[in-house]
Order: C-alpha cells, then sequence, then structure tokens
C-alpha cells in the first residue's frame, strides 16, 4: 500500500468519478475518495488531508457554455489559492477529459498573460462528439504521473479536445518548456491524420503538463484502460497483464513513496 | 434591464454549414448566403455594462476561437468581416417555458461570479452575406433554422422587454358539471378538454359521480384520464378479446406473463427473477450482493415532433425508470434502437407537417447522443431500422440497465410517510403527455400538441441520481417511483393506490408563477422523482440533498384513507378513491380477428449474380454500418465494458452485443442484446415475433451469454388497434412470444407497447408496419471467456451451426432483389434451445475463436461481416453440402444458425461437443489474403470480392 491519498473531485455532472476511483485503488493509493465540490468550497482546508487532486471527466455543468468552463471559473473563484498551494507543496493534480479542461480554462496549466488565455480546447475539428480508442507517446520529462510509459493507449470520448494555441510561438515555447507531455501518435508511434489525430489538436498535443510537471491535464481516459478486459482487442490479442492506464496512476501513487 | 451579449465563431462555424447543408437537402437548390450562425445570451438584472463585458469575457467567450460584443437588447444586426458586411437575417430563441439549460447555467455561474441576474435567455443569430428572396426566407424560416414545436425565429429587432416568466395566479375552483350530460356532450368533454376518454369511460365517471351526488372538478376528470390511459393502464393487453371466437380474458397475463410464471414454477429453486412486471423495470439476480433491473420504453409520438427533445426526454425518463425501480438501482448502461423512414426519402414526397427523415434521425441521435453522455451511462446496444411507412410516425425505443442491491428491491410506502418531490422544478411542459402519446399523429399535431413535448436537462437528472443513491443506501426513504407520463398524478396515484394520499399541489416548487393547481398535478416536467420518507429521516434527507444542490420538498402525506385528496390553499380540489380511480375503468371488450398465416406464393426462382446481391445486402440501410452513430455515444464511461458495439481489427466491425462488467473488478458480465425485423411482420405476425426472439437471444449467446440466464423484454409498436385486423396480429404476436419464451426457459421481465403508431393528412395514412422489439439481458459467468464476431486468424476452419431451410420470405434477399413469395423463416422451438446450450458450451470451453449469428443477409452477409471486421479472408466451400438452391444457402435467414470460426487442433473436440443433435456443417477456411470467395454447388466460385470492397459497401451509405 503506497501512502498516497486521493480525493476525485465531484461537481455536477461529473461523471468518470467512481471509474477514477476504482482506478487509484488498483494502483495501491491508500484512500481514493470522491467528494463533492460544494464540500471543498465550505471546507477548503480538506485538501491538506490529501496528496493527490483529480478532476475526473464528464460534463460539469453540462458544458453548458463551454466545456469545462463553469467549473474552471468556480476553481479560479473558490479555490485558486488552495490549488496553486496545493501544487507548491509538491502534490499532484490531474485533470481527465472534462478535468483537463477545467483545469486549462483555470489557468492552472497555462497561466495566462496579460492577452488573456494562451490555449484553449476548442471543439474537435470534424465538429462531433466522438468515442474512440487512440494511441499516445509520452515524454515524461519531469511530469511523475507519465514516467515510463512510452506509448499508451485509452480511448477519447469528447466533442471538444482540439488543443489550440494563441500563437505558433506560444506551442513552440510549450514544448521547449517540456509542457507537452502526450501527442496522438499511430500503433507504432508515428503522427498521423485523423483518426490518428482525433481531433485536430495542434501539434498531435493530447496532454500538457504545468511548468512544475505536476500537474497534468490529458484528454485521453486512462482510467478506461485499467483492466484488460477494456481494451477493444483483447478478444483477439489475448488478455494483457493489466490496462496501459494503471501505469499513470501508480506512478501517481508511487511518487509518495 | 436588458444585455445582449452575442457571441461570433471565428473560423469553424458548423451552425451556419448545417442550415446550408439541411436547405439544400429540403429542396434541392443551392442554399442561400447564410454566413455566420452566432449564439447569444440575453441577459436580465440591475447590473451596468461592465458587468455584462465581465461576464462575457469571464465567462461566455473563447477569445481563441470566438469574437464576442456586448450591447443592449437589438443593439447588433450586423457584422462586419474581412469580406464583407453581414446582415442579420433572423434570431431564434426557445419559446417561453421551454427548458433552456444552458440559461440555468449561466445564472448559476454568474453567480459564482458574484454577478447576480433575474434571469437569462439564449438564442441564435443567422447572419447572411446579401439579400434573401422572399421565398428562400420563408423555407428556412418554416423549416431548417427552428423547430417551431420549440423554437420562434424572429426577422428584425426582438420585442422583449422582459425575460421572466410567470403571472399571477388566482385560485378558483373549475368544476364540470358533467351529470345531466348526453352521449354527445359527454365526448365533447372527453374531446375539448384532450382527456382521450373513450364513451364508456365517460359513462363510468359519469355513474359514478351521479352517485356521489356531485359533479367533478377538472383535476379529478385530469387524474382520471390520465390514469385511465392507454399509455398508464395499457388496456388494450391487459383487457379482454374476442378474436375467432374465443374469449382472450387479459391478454398479457395469458401469454407474456403467464409464460413467466409458469418458467418460474418450472424453475423452483433455480428461479432468478426477482420482480417481474410490477415495477418500473423487471429485476432478476445477478450475483450474491446484486440484482439487475431493464426496462424499455418507446417515445416515438415526441420524437416525430421534435426528434432532439423527444429522444432526449424519451432516454431521461427511461433512466428514472431504473433509478425508480426498487429503492433505487444505479444506471449502467443504455440501449437505443430506432425505426426512420429512409433517409434518401425525396422531400417532395413529405406530407405536410412532417419532418425530413434524415432530420429527424439527425435529431434522434443528438438528443440521446447529449442525454446519455452527459449523464454518463453508458450506450452500449443499439439498432436502426428503416421502412418508407415509419415517415410521420418514427419509433424511438430507449433501454436502461441498473444495478441493484439485493436487500434494496423492494419498496413499500408507510401511512405517515412524506409524499417527497425532489429534482427538477414543476412548469407546464408536456401538459397531456399521457394522453397525447395514445393519440395518432395528424399534420396538425405540430399546433395543437406542441405543449406535450419538451427538452431534458441531463445534469438535473445526474445530480439527483447522485443524492438519491446515497440516501438508499443510507435507507432514509421507503418508496420512490419516477414522474413519467402524468406527471405527480402518476407518480403519487400509483405508489398511494394501496394507501390513500394526501397532497398540497401549492408547497410544489415552480419554474415560474401562474401555474393553476391542475397544471401542477399533470405537468410533466422531466427529471423529478417522488420518494415516501418517514417523517423522522426527512431531515437528514433534506440536508443531503442541499448539500448537492437538489430540491426535495414535502407535498403532503401518505395515509391509510383509500382516498386521493388534493388541496390548494388549503381547499380540497379534489377527493377520489383510490379503488375508483385503479379499478374503475370499465372493461373494455375489443373484437381482432385473425387473417391466418397468408398462403404462401410460390417462391419465384433467380439467375442474377449472388454477389452483387450481397453488396446490395450489405450496403441497404438496415444491415449497413452504423458507426457514424455509435461513435456519437459514449459506450464506455463507467468503465465497464468489454465487449464494445464496435469490434475487430480497425476497432469497426458490427459486433452481436454488448458485454459490461457492472461491478468493476469483478468477472461476472452482462451481455445486452437486441432483436427487430418489422419485414417478417408484413409475413407473419407470430413468426416474426418468434425471429425477433430467437434474434436477440442469438445476439447475446453468439458474445458469452448463458442460456439459462437470459431475461428478455417486449415492446410492441402497432398501429390502431381499433382495426379487427391489427389486433389480431398482435394477438398473434403475443402468442409467440408465450411458445417461445416457454420453449427456451427465458422469462419475460418487462414490457411496454406503444399503439395507434398511424399518420394521417392530406388524405394519406400511413400505417407503421407492425414492429416488436425483443431486448434481451444475458448474464456472462466469465468475461474472460467471452468471444467476438470478427474473423481471428488465417488458417482456421469455418462451421455453420444450426439448420438452413428454404424460406426467403421477408428476407433481404426479397428486399434488395424485389423477389417474393416462399415461406417465412420459422424458430424450431424443440431444436432452437439445445443450439443455444452447446454454443455456449463451446465458448466456455474456450473452443471459439469468433462467433457471428445469421440475420439479415444469412450466411453470405454474415461470412462478409466477420472477414472485413477481422481483416481476414475466407473460402467458402461447403455450400453444396446444403442440398439447396444457391441463392437460399447464401441469403436464407433460417433462424438459430451461427458461423463459429475454430483453430484445426479444437475442431474435433468442437464436433464431439455439438453431438449429433445440433446441425454442423463445415463451410471453408479463414486465410491470409484479403478477400471473400463462396464457391456453388458446382465448386465454381460464386461470391469473389476484397474484403475492401465489402468494407466499403457496407460502411459508406451512413457515412456522413
Amino acid at each position: 500500500m503506497g501512502k498516497a491519498r486521493v480525493l476525485i473531485l465531484r461537481a455536477p455532472g461529473a461523471n468518470c468519478d467512481e471509474e477514477t476511483q476504482f482506478a487509484f485503488e488498483r494502483a495501491g493509493a491508500q484512500v481514493a475518495e470522491r467528494i463533492h465540490i460544494n464540500r471543498l468550497r465550505e471546507k477548503p482546508a480538506l485538501l491538506d488531508d490529501y496528496q493527490i487532486l483529480v478532476v475526473p471527466g464528464g460534463f460539469t455543468y453540462g458544458d453548458d457554455v463551454a466545456a469545462g468552463k463553469i467549473l474552471a471559473n468556480q476553481l479560479s473563484v473558490f479555490l485558486g489559492d488552495q490549488l496553486r498551494r496545493f501544487r507548491d507543496h509538491e502534490k499532484l493534480i490531474l485533470g481527465i477529459c472534462n478535468g483537463f479542461q477545467a483545469l486549462l480554462k483555470a489557468g492552472l496549466l497555462i497561466s495566462p498573460d496579460e492577452d488573456g488565455p494562451l490555449a484553449t480546447l476548442a471543439q474537435n475539428a470534424h465538429g462531433k462528439f466522438e468515442d474512440r480508442w487512440i494511441a499516445m507517446k509520452a515524454r515524461a520529462g519531469k511530469c511523475p504521473f507519465l514516467r515510463d510509459c512510452g506509448l499508451l493507449e485509452m480511448p477519447i470520448a469528447h466533442g471538444e479536445g482540439n488543443f489550440i494555441c494563441r500563437a505558433a510561438w506560444i506551442r513552440k515555447g510549450l514544448d521547449q518548456a517540456g509542457q507537452v507531455v502526450l501527442r496522438y501518435v499511430d500503433k507504432d508511434g508515428r503522427p498521423g491524420p485523423f483518426p490518428v489525430n482525433p481531433n485536430g489538436s495542434q501539434d498531435d498535443i493530447a496532454g500538457v503538463c504545468d511548468p512544475t510537471g505536476r500537474v497534468l491535464g490529458l484528454m485521453p481516459h486512462p482510467e478506461r484502460h485499467v483492466l484488460p478486459t477494456q481494451h477493444p482487442q483483447w478478444t483477439r490479442k489475448g488478455l494483457a497483464p493489466e490496462g496501459d492506464g494503471l501505469r499513470l496512476f501508480r506512478n501517481a501513487v508511487e511518487f509518495f513513496k | 434591464m436588458l444585455w445582449e451579449v452575442e457571441i461570433l465563431p471565428k473560423h469553424h462555424d458548423p451552425e451556419s454549414a448545417r442550415v446550408r447543408a439541411e436547405f439544400e437537402l429540403l429542396t434541392h437548390r443551392v442554399a442561400p448566403d447564410i454566413r455566420l450562425a452566432a449564439r447569444g445570451f440575453l441577459l436580465e438584472g440591475k447590473l451596468p455594462q461592465e458587468a455584462a463585458e465581465r461576464l462575457m469575457n469571464e465567462l461566455l467567450l473563447d477569445p481563441l476561437v470566438e469574437d464576442g460584443r456586448v450591447g443592449e437588447l437589438n443593439a447588433f444586426d450586423e457584422f462586419v468581416t474581412r469580406d464583407g458586411q453581414l446582415r442579420a437575417l433572423a434570431t431564434v430563441l426557445l419559446k417561453p417555458g421551454v427548458m433552456d439549460p444552458v440559461a440555468q447555467s449561466v445564472e448559476q455561474a454568474s453567480r459564482d461570479l458574484g454577478i447576480t441576474l433575474a434571469s437569462v435567455r439564449t438564442f441564435r443569430r443567422y447572419y447572411a452575406g446579401g439579400p434573401i428572396d422572399a421565398d428562400v426566407r420563408q423555407t428556412l424560416f418554416q423549416k431548417v433554422l427552428a423547430n417551431d414545436a420549440i423554437e420562434q425565429v424572429i426577422a428584425g429587432p426582438l420585442n422583449l422587454d422582459h425575460l421572466q416568466l410567470g403571472s399571477n395566479y388566482d385560485f378558483r375552483l373549475v368544476v364540470v358539471p358533467i351529470r345531466e350530460l348526453d352521449d354527445a356532450s359527454l365526448m365533447n368533454v372527453s374531446k375539448s378538454g384532450q382527456l382521450s376518454l373513450s364513451l364508456a369511460e365517460m359513462r363510468a365517471i359519469q355513474a359514478h359521480f351521479l352517485e356521489l351526488g356531485r359533479e367533478p372538478t377538472d383535476v379529478e376528470l385530469e387524474t382520471l384520464a390520465q390514469t385511465w390511459s392507454e399509455h398508464c393502464s395499457h388496456k388494450t393487453l391487459k383487457g379482454a378479446i374476442d378474436i375467432d371466437g374465443r374469449r382472450i380474458g387479459n391478454l398479457l397475463k395469458d401469454t407474456i406473463f403467464g409464460a413467466t410464471q409458469e418458467i418460474r414454477r418450472r424453475l423452483g429453486a433455480d428461479d432468478w427473477c426477482v420482480s417481474v412486471f410490477e415495477d418500473n423495470a423487471g429485476v432478476v439476480r445477478f450475483d450474491e450482493n446484486f440484482n439487475v433491473c431493464f426496462k424499455v420504453e418507446t417515445h416515438n409520438h415526441p420524437s416525430a415532433i421534435e426528434p432532439y427533445g423527444g429522444a432526449n426526454t424519451g432516454l431521461g425518463g427511461v433512466i428514472r425508470d431504473a433509478l425508480g425501480t426498487g429503492l433505487g438501482a444505479k444506471p449502467i448502461c443504455n440501449t437505443d434502437i430506432f425505426c426512420f423512414a429512409p433517409p434518401d426519402t425525396p422531400p417532395e414526397e413529405l406530407p405536410p407537417g412532417v419532418l425530413h427523415p434524415k432530420k429527424v434521425m439527425q435529431g434522434v441521435v443528438a438528443g440521446v447522443r447529449d442525454y446519455g453522455n452527459r449523464i454518463g451511462i453508458p450506450t452500449v446496444n443499439g439498432a436502426v431500422c428503416f421502412d418508407p411507412r415509419y415517415l410521420g410516425n418514427p419509433l424511438v425505443f430507449c433501454g436502461t440497465v441498473g444495478l441493484v442491491p439485493v436487500n434494496r428491491c423492494h419498496k413499500e410506502a408507510q401511512p405517515g410517510d412524506l409524499i417527497v418531490a425532489v429534482g427538477g422544478r414543476t412548469g407546464r411542459d408536456g401538459i397531456h403527455g399521457a394522453t397525447f402519446s395514445s393519440i395518432e399523429l395528424t399534420s396538425e399535431s405540430e399546433k395543437v400538441s406542441g405543449g406535450a413535448v419538451q427538452i431534458g436537462n441531463a445534469i438535473t437528472e445526474k445530480k439527483m441520481l447522485d443524492v438519491i443513491l446515497q440516501a438508499r443506501d443510507r435507507g432514509l426513504y421507503s418508496a420512490i417511483t419516477d414522474c413519467g407520463a402524468g406527471g405527480f398524478s402518476s407518480a403519487i396515484g400509483e405508489m398511494g393506490e394501496k394507501l390513500g394520499a394526501v397532497v398540497h399541489l401549492d408547497r410544489a416548487p415552480l419554474k415560474y408563477q401562474g401555474l393553476s393547481y391542475t397544471e401542477i398535478w399533470i405537468s410533466e416536467a422531466q427529471e423529478r422523482m417522488i420518494l415516501a420518507v418517514p417523517p423522522e429521516n426527512w431531515d437528514a434527507l433534506r440536508r443531503l440533498f442541499e448539500k448537492e444542490d437538489v430540491e426535495a420538498t414535502a407535498l403532503g402525506t401518505f395515509e391509510a384513507t383509500g382516498r386521493l385528496r388534493l388541496r390548494y390553499q388549503d381547499q380540497q380540489v379534489a377527493d377520489l378513491e383510490m379503488t375508483f380511480l385503479h379499478k374503475g375503468r370499465p372493461r373494455v371488450v375489443r373484437q381482432a380477428v385473425c387473417n391466418g398465416a397468408a398462403r404462401a406464393k410460390p417462391q419465384t426462382s433467380f439467375d442474377g449474380d449472388l454477389g452483387e446481391v450481397l453488396v446490395k445486402i450489405l450496403r441497404s440501410p438496415n444491415v449497413c454500418s452504423k458507426e457514424e452513430i455509435i461513435r456519437r455515444y459514449d459506450h464506455e464511461v463507467q468503465g465497464g465494458s468489454v465487449i464494445k458495439p464496435l469490434v475487430g481489427s480497425a476497432n469497426d466491425g458490427p459486433g452481436d452485443a454488448a458485454v459490461i462488467m457492472p461491478v468493476l473488478g469483478s468477472w461476472r458480465g452482462l451481455a445486452v442484446g437486441c432483436g427487430i425485423n418489422p419485414y417478417y411482420g408484413d409475413v407473419d405476425p407470430y413468426h416474426m415475433a418468434a425471429l425477433a426472439i430467437d434474434e436477440a437471444v442469438r445476439n447475446v449467446v453468439s458474445v458469452g451469454a448463458d442460456p439459462c440466464r437470459i431475461a428478455l423484454l417486449d415492446n410492441f409498436c402497432w398501429g390502431n388497434t381499433d382495426r379487427p385486423e391489427t389486433l389480431g396480429s398482435l394477438v398473434r404476436a403475443a402468442e409467440a412470444c408465450r411458445d417461445v419464451a416457454l420453449a427456451y426457459m427465458m422469462p419475460f421481465i418487462s414490457g411496454k407497447d406503444s399503439l395507434n403508431n398511424e399518420f394521417h393528412a392530406a388524405g394519406r395514412n400511413i400505417v407503421i408496419p407492425a414492429t416488436l422489439l425483443i431486448s434481451a439481458l444475458g448474464i456472462v459467468p466469465d468475461i474472460r471467456n467471452c468471444v467476438t464476431m470478427d474473423l481471428k486468424e488465417p488458417g482456421n476452419l469455418l462451421v455453420l451451426v444450426g439448420s438452413t431451410r428454404n424460406e426467403l420470405a421477408g428476407s433481404h434477399f426479397h428486399v434488395v432483389t424485389g423477389q417474393v413469395g416462399g415461406e417465412a423463416p420459422k424458430v424450431d422451438m424443440e431444436a432452437a434451445p439445445r443450439i443455444f446450450r452447446k454454443v455456449h458450451n463451446a465458448i466456455e470451453r474456450g473452443l471459439v475463436r469468433s462467433c457471428h449469428d445469421l440475420s439479415e443477409g444469412g450466411l453470405a452477409v454474415a461470412v462478409a461481416e466477420m472477414a472485413f471486421a477481422g481483416n481476414i479472408g475466407a473460402d467458402i466451400t461447403g455450400l453444396g453440402e446444403m442440398d439447396l438452391p444457391e441463392e437460399v444457402a447464401l441469403f436464407s435467414e433460417s433462424p438459430t444458425r451461427f458461423v463459429v470460426e475454430v483453430t484445426p487442433n479444437k475442431i474435433a473436440e468442437l464436433k464431439s461437443l455439438l453431438g449429433s443433435e445440433v446441425p454442423l456443417l463445415a463451410l471453408g477456411e479463414t486465410v491470409r489474403e484479403p478477400r471473400l470467395r463462396i464457391a456453388g454447388s458446382s465448386g465454381m466460385w460464386i461470391v469473389e470480392a476484397t474484403l475492401a470492397s465489402l468494407k466499403e459497401a457496407w460502411q459508406k451509405p451512413l457515412r456522413q
């Protein structure tokens, strides 16, 4: 058992919280609890009891206005200071899918400048919600979640995952700073057009981390590839010992050993 | 103060592209120059412009991809781009009172930013590059920009001075004098009040009130109408029927329900039914800790008028059925089955008032997508059928499977329990949905029944679901049910049937003021449920709900009076005996005739190219790939996905059934599948029903479900059963359900019927084909033994399990070639259960590499699908052994058949397992070359095609 205590943030419309809890339990977390944002707003000090904060997938507030936007505002307005302190205490924050959208729009992954946000997750280039398995290549750098991850297969299920930077220099800057940690590739690790890059993201970006590496946001769902039977081709290739996504959760848990 | 915020896309503008494409689809003319579609918000409140600007910048606008502007109402009617000046063409607003989830979210999110708004409305605005002709404008306004069931199109400035709805309501008790009325006047009361009560029913009500010595109130009549409606009481299926000189006392009890009781009796200690045909969904055992429930509902008539809202609220409703089963089941997957007119229907053939089937399909798919995805329940199984007769009356079936702890499967409201309404608020939504769903559609339906069409709010339901399951686990309530058709009336009326209830209607939280007590009682506003809460738990329950921002309100009390008493501001507005309400409906005896099986005409002979026939069937709309729809649904949320709807080497082959793992980490699984084929109904409704069951069962057995643990659901969608022959065909189908269920020992656990699926307009009367959807829920003992239908490796053997017969009537071979005659396929009720058991044993023992059932298009289509799904070729050389004409061997749709791929070292074991009583035919082998070849009886190749060409034929029709 690791010592990691995980807080999975529930909010109206979050809907991947239970399988994310399951993933962390499988990965050996000491505790993985699902806690409603109202409780955290009442008592932000609750955060002190945990080492890992997860904003799970879902459709918080229906993705009304824009995906993750309303939750993002709540995170900045009500919990902004606590979240920055959490990160600065060498703790980990993970945003998956809708959680990634919320963390990005709350400025927790890439700080805005005086002209506003540097990047966003816009509507998929094909304009549609899509559920599809993809592969991505990790370049972990200082991001502890992705240590030894290499190639990962897992599903995406989103309508707004198209990573767009305000300008080319920003994208290059993120890359040079080692913040672009996950890119869509094919099964052989090579980039390609749709469906390899499933949503039109610039530079095939599937996930980014903050400058410390301890805050990670990604569109694909690692919690949906924890068990080998979740893989779409297990009846062809046989059962693997475990799903690719489990590594990411285990890395997070083991970071606190 | 009214502010207007406009958000304009910088690059990507799917909405104006939709408008142009839809205009072209409907008119075959070049689309007008609609250049830009903005979305916008009207903000009402005492706030300065800076606050409105702050809301735009911090909440409403994504500056990387959008432009935005703020002004007072009607500040904007043009937009200047690099390419010139665009002029506003029209603004589209939801009609007042229609659910606007985005507006609700904006109100809340503004509070988070410290800005209080009185009200918000969303809109869309369309900008054109140049002038638009009057006739084009008319088409755009009436058919393309908006759906006038829920939206209004406004050209020019908006004439608004406030957004908030509602007006004062002064209580006035309405009494409806009926005691003195003659028959014609009684019927007039029924019609003018949209009560849909028959003369016999009106007379029974009249007699009852004569006895009471008073006149009924309006709300009493409404309560009776709703409770006695076809939708809520299923009076046809549960009524008496005279058919061909014999009397059926209660069709449902004599057939489907009767079969279930008999199966339970025969199973004895092995009976695995927990609660059947009594709760909102049927419940069966899953494992030692959990049971599972399953319910499938239809939402046809609302979907015809407003496809998005109809499908969306249909799904929301059936999810609440699961949540309202026992003490509450957690929804774990959804199913969706649709029947539409062909998407290539020429627009000039549309009767007035009918939406184009392509638009219906897009709307329905989007409605299911948005509700299912947002609430976080995977949509794992479905089917789409096309037939021109679904033109004005599409069918939309939505199903939900739920997981419920074994000690939470029964409920009973107790005297003294509080009647607690939870979830959404009550508005004028959907008044008369219960009676409306039993009325035939007409070209006027759009106008007269608009109030019965609604939009759902998945997040409201998700919030309610989250807290209800917590309250369930803490044992805070003693009964629960959902507010579906009939609203509070049906929920409280049913829950209090054995007790009695007093309800204070003025306590219900309203969306806006001005509702009468009757409107509150029968409103079908979505996302509401009723709990029976012991008074000592009320505080704890209320606190729990408050913590997650879910409203809970005590409306009254269940009491052992046997009466339903409604009060408004301390005045009595209704006082009905529960026995009269639930048992007072006069029994109808309906007439049916059974035409007998039409005499089979001789099968015409065929000498065309069989390879071409295969391609035609692959691209026929019922068979072709539904990937374009499936990928719009999240089929993996909750993490339990084991066998996905799309399978194979490129994740795009047609899986037979979905398998999920309901309890993460436990290898026990559930397979979910369905069977539907209206074409056979035209030949023989009895065999059609038997074949639908067989197909549903084949599908779940193919992936690994245990045939001893398969439960069935029926959904009958029929035309007007006042016609004796239409009712007769329903009787025959129900009898087939009984016979096959008994033969297979598979209980029906729940069902629903939707009658009067007809469309009348402009002298045309379109009756849907008799359509029976069978859904199957099967337990997979160990999901690690599951198999999929895609071929796995070259060098394996392919065998056909089951008998092929010359029975082509209703087959896709006939559909695509125009051939006629022959017999409808028939289920062999003696052999089929044995075949299912043996195929299952073979899968369990690991003898099967892939398995696919044979349905539309028979053997040829099955083998083609297996090959291109696995990207492994096949040489089929065993047809000669069948001793049948080649087209029969290839395309017969004889039921209870499977193609099985087996490795050469396992074939002997498979043969000995199947034994002599299960027909097995060696078909051929899998090959590395990506091609399909099928040899005829002479040994010549009669089908020869590349997998790429077959797959392309199958994938192309619904792509984009």
